[in-house]
């Protein structure tokens, strides 16, 4: 009798022809953008460095949208200020490449940023020890927005605090870091941010190789945050989280924490935000305060929503689908992308509840009946 | 009828002249009621009764103004809710809330007795007694067939036998079932019935309820509430032949 139950319990709905199937397509992938990228650049399957640059840009995309996916799509936590974890992280790595720059700056300071220079900071601020070291750097772009979420939720959470009222503080969350961070003597470079980066564990960032490495990066990111989080969303912590998005008293009446759930997932996710933003700042070669902007984070979620909420594919799909089009469009008519993006998120809601995911399964199942 | 085997049993429940005042009104008045060992019992009354008030009582949501509630031989007016629950204590609300988008299966093992801890939860694998339980359950309420199929998409009837069994899960010696035929079709109603029979026995049941149908297919012993006491207890066939209960509930 044990057989249906285990079965039914596994969750292994990807298993099988399909399973493999994804992982050709996450191996090709890997694996074709840095290749096609060595190609002569007359051949017709060259990539350039700017083709390079924008999908790995894309790819960070897709690791901050699955982090969204993982607690609004299976716990229900709606966190309109996702951006600020990703933000933080893009900050934590970029003062770190603000180091690496050396004398090499305007101002050709041994030690301090120009910015510094520019308001006659003597020397460096107590905070900005340590991330000299690419290690500690790395570790604060995971540990900084992982505290913080984990001191926000704790507070929010504990508070009993769900629903609309969570997404409207998450908001004024980002908004009241984006004017922090905007105030020069924060210590971040004021409204300028960082910039004029020059090289990442000492090779320069300008590359064609260091292109491909950050893309290859943050492929394999995206693949062990996909891993992760298929692992946890398949365990009873997976099934846990569905129900307290189903019906959160019940869940506490079972005698779960609701409160301890629900930060475990938040500061899961804002650390796999911190992540993404941190392999983002490389690649770009800016990071400002512009990022913390509340439109970024809502931006984020309907990414999630175009994909398909609730399903981890859907999330990667949406990313990459909508940043895709705006790639598309903002070269084509730039004034209608705001446009597109609030009409794409009004007929999602509308017609495609599952989203892009949803339809390619329905689309699918169509074709196994009519077989 | 029960039979206990032992005849000085120690009664699971054990209420004696509790008072509930709200506001100056008497919501329980000198309410006494013993539940033994295995028993299913049912309460009726008419609305405001103090049926709901008196299951509050015992969950702990209510303190009694005095009297004393005793579950074997703990004392329950001086635990709270958590703790009664944990003593054994099992309540099911009106309304079936059940998790919609897991599987019948998945919904029992939610309640399964055990670990609560996030991350020992990340890693929990049922072992084979536990698969043995949901199954054991499974059957007792009838979901066997359905076990892979999200709660979202059963019956009514269906909802309220996976509530129950998701109760079970947690192993109650008392189960508090708050109108459970509600909105059910006769075929459900009789199901549950039997279903109810079915639980009592290995733990005591304590059935509030209406519908005078379920009442007579139950065919077990009845107390009657009026104005937060016992008017009337004993078979079905006596209670509803008392002149009283006929007066205040039955002959309306």
């Amino acid at each position: 009798m044990g057989g249906p139950i285990t079965a039914a319990l596994a969750g292994g709905r990807a298993g099988g022809r399909a399973g493999r199937s994804l992982w050709l397509i996450w191996a090709i992938a890997l694996a074709a953008v840095p290749l096609l990228n060595k190609l002569p650049a007359d051949s017709p399957f060259y990539l350039s460095d700017f083709v390079v640059s924008v999908t790995g840009k894309w790819i960070c995309y897709a690791i901050l949208a699955l982090s969204i996916d993982l607690i609004w799509g299976y716990c229900g936590i709606l966190s309109l200020g996702h951006g600020a974890f990703f933000a933080l992280g893009g900050y934590a790595i970029g003062m770190h490449l603000m180091r690496m720059i050396g004398s090499r700056g305007v101002f050709g300071h041994p030690v301090l940023p120009d910015f510094m220079v520019f308001l006659n900071w003597p020397a460096l601020p107590w905070y900005w020890h340590g991330f000299e070291y690419f290690v500690f750097a790395a570790f604060m772009a995971l540990a900084v927005p992982g505290t913080l979420a984990l001191v926000f939720g704790w507070l929010a959470f504990r508070s009993r605090i769900t629903g609309v009222y969570f997404s409207i503080i998450t908001q004024a969350m980002t908004y009241a870091l984006m004017l922090a961070f905007f105030r020069n003597d924060m210590g971040f470079g004021g409204n300028n941010g960082f910039t004029g980066f020059k090289d990442l564990l000492g090779i320069p960032l300008q590359t064609p190789e260091m292109r491909s490495a950050l893309y290859v990066a943050s492929l394999l990111a995206l693949m062990l945050s996909f891993l992760l989080c298929r692992f946890i969303v398949s365990s009873k912590l997976g099934r846990v989280l569905v129900a307290i998005r189903d019906a959160e008293s019940r869940v506490r009446f079972l005698g779960y924490s609701v409160t301890a759930y629900k930060l475990f997932v938040f500061t899961l996710s804002a650390v796999l935000a911190g992540l993404a933003g941190a392999l983002y700042v490389p690649q770009v070669g800016i990071i400002n305060p512009g990022e913390f902007s509340p439109a970024n984070s809502i931006e984020a979620v309907i990414w999630v929503a175009v994909g398909g909420r609730g399903t981890l594919s859907g999330a990667i799909l949406g990313a990459l689908a909508v940043n895709g089009a705006k790639s598309w469009l903002t070269t084509v008519a730039p004034d209608l992308w705001l446009f597109v993006l609030g009409g794409l998120f009004v007929a999602v809601t509308v017609v495609l509840p599952n989203g892009l995911i949803g339809l390619l399964r329905r689309r699918k199942r169509d074709e196994g009946n009519g077989q | 009828m029960t039979t206990p085997a032992a005849p000085a049993a120690e009664p699971v429940l054990y209420l004696d002249g509790v008072t509930v005042t709200f506001d100056g009104f008497r919501a329980l008045n000198e309410l006494s009621i013993v539940v033994e060992p295995g028993e299913l019992r049912t309460i009726i009354g008419p609305n405001g009764a103090g049926k709901t008030t008196m299951m509050d009582v015992i969950t702990g949501k209510t303190k009694p103004d005095r009297g004393t509630v005793r579950f074997k031989q703990h004392d329950l007016t001086r635990l709270d809710e958590v703790r009664i629950a944990n003593l054994g204590i099992g309540r099911k609300f009106q309304k079936p809330t059940v998790f919609d988008h897991l599987t019948v299966v998945e919904n029992l093992e939610l309640a399964l007795k055990g670990e609560r801890r996030p991350l020992i939860v990340l890693f929990a694998r049922l072992d084979a007694d536990e698969r043995a339980r949901i199954d054991e359950v499974l059957t007792l309420v009838g979901l066997t067939a359905r076990a892979r199929a999200p709660a979202g998409l059963l019956s009514h009837g269906q909802r309220q036998w996976l509530e129950i069994g998701m109760l079970l899960m947690q192993d109650p010696e008392l189960l508090l079932i708050d109108e459970p035929v509600a909105g059910m079709t006769d075929h459900e109603t009789h199901e549950t019935a039997e279903l109810l029979r079915r639980i009592a026995g290995e733990r005591s049941v304590v059935v509030v309820e209406h519908d005078m149908e379920f009442v007579r297919a139950l065919a077990r012993r009845v107390t009657v509430l009026h104005e937060g006491r016992v008017l009337a207890e004993g078979p079905i066939d006596h209670v509803q032949n008392d002149p009283r209960v006929i007066e205040v509930y039955l002959g309306r």
